[in-house]
C-alpha cells in the first residue's frame, strides 16, 4: 500500500518534537529527517498579526496531493505537513513540514518541494493586522514563489 | 444550481463568502463564468476586473480558465495563494 502523508489544518499550534517522534516511532529504516517551520514575522514592528484564511476541505486535499507527489518523487518514508489558520502573532508558528527518508538528500529535497508547492498551490491567504489595531492589506503573491515552484518541473 | 465559494479579497469585494446560482446554458467554461459574474453587479465587477489574478477550483481542484464547468458542484474563486 502506498504511503500516505500526514496532513493537518487547524488553528492550534503544533509540537515539532512530538510530530517528529510520531513519524519515526518503531522505525529503523529512516536515516534522515528534515523539518521546516514557517513563523510569523513582525516586519520590523509593522505587524501585530497575520490572519490566515483557508478553503476548508480543499486545503487538506491540496496538501495531500502535494505530499503524495513528494513521497513518490523522492522516495520518502514519511511526510507530515501541518498548516495553521486564524490570527497568528509574530514569533508564532504558521506551518510545519517534516520529511523522512533513508538518506539526507531526499529528505532535504522532499521538504523543500512540499514548501515550494504549498506556498503557491495550497489555498491559504494572509491578511496583515497592524500594531495600531487597523487591518491592512492582503499579502500579495510573489513571483519568486512561482519561480521556486517551477524549478521542480 | 451550482455552489460558488469566495475567499480573501474576492470574498471581501463581492461581499459574501458563498452563494448558490443557476448558470445560463451559454456559460460553458470557467472564463465564461467569470464574465457572467461580472454582469451581476458592481461588486462582482470590482472583484473580478483582473481575470489574470483570479484562481479557480472546481470540486476543490485547481483548474485554468479554459476548463469546462460540466460536472461542477462547487466552484471556488480566489486570489493567488499566499500561505506557508
Amino acid at each position: 500500500m502506498p504511503l500516505a502523508p500526514i496532513i493537518r489544518v487547524h488553528p492550534d499550534d503544533f509540537d515539532i518534537v512530538a510530530e517528529t517522534a510520531a513519524l519515526t516511532a518503531g522505525r529503523t529504516d529512516i536515516g534522515a529527517i528534515v523539518s521546516f517551520t514557517g513563523l510569523c514575522r513582525s516586519e520590523n514592528g509593522r505587524l501585530s498579526a497575520l490572519e490566515l484564511e483557508h478553503y476548508p476541505g480543499m486545503a487538506e486535499a491540496e496538501m495531500t496531493r502535494i505530499g503524495t507527489l513528494a513521497i513518490e518523487r523522492f522516495g520518502l518514508l514519511g511526510l507530515t505537513a501541518i498548516h495553521r489558520y486564524g490570527k497568528i502573532a509574530p514569533g508564532e508558528n504558521i506551518v510545519l513540514v517534516i520529511a523522512a527518508a533513508p538518506h539526507r538528500q531526499a529528505a532535504f529535497d522532499g521538504a523543500n518541494f512540499v514548501m515550494d508547492f504549498l506556498k503557491t498551490s495550497a489555498p491559504f491567504w494572509k491578511k496583515e493586522h497592524h500594531g495600531d489595531g487597523t487591518t491592512g492589506d492582503w499579502v500579495a503573491a510573489k513571483d519568486a514563489d512561482d519561480s521556486a515552484r517551477d524549478k521542480w518541473r | 444550481m451550482t455552489r460558488l465559494v469566495y475567499f480573501a479579497w474576492v470574498r471581501e469585494r463581492i461581499g459574501k463568502a458563498e452563494e448558490e446560482i443557476s448558470l445560463p446554458p451559454t456559460v460553458a467554461t470557467v472564463g465564461d463564468l467569470l464574465n457572467h459574474l461580472k454582469t451581476l453587479g458592481e461588486e462582482y465587477e470590482t472583484a473580478l476586473q483582473f481575470p489574470e489574478a483570479i484562481r479557480v477550483a472546481i470540486n476543490q481542484e485547481h483548474v485554468d480558465h479554459l476548463e469546462p464547468l460540466a460536472g461542477a458542484r462547487e466552484i471556488g474563486i480566489f486570489p493567488p495563494m499566499t500561505g506557508g
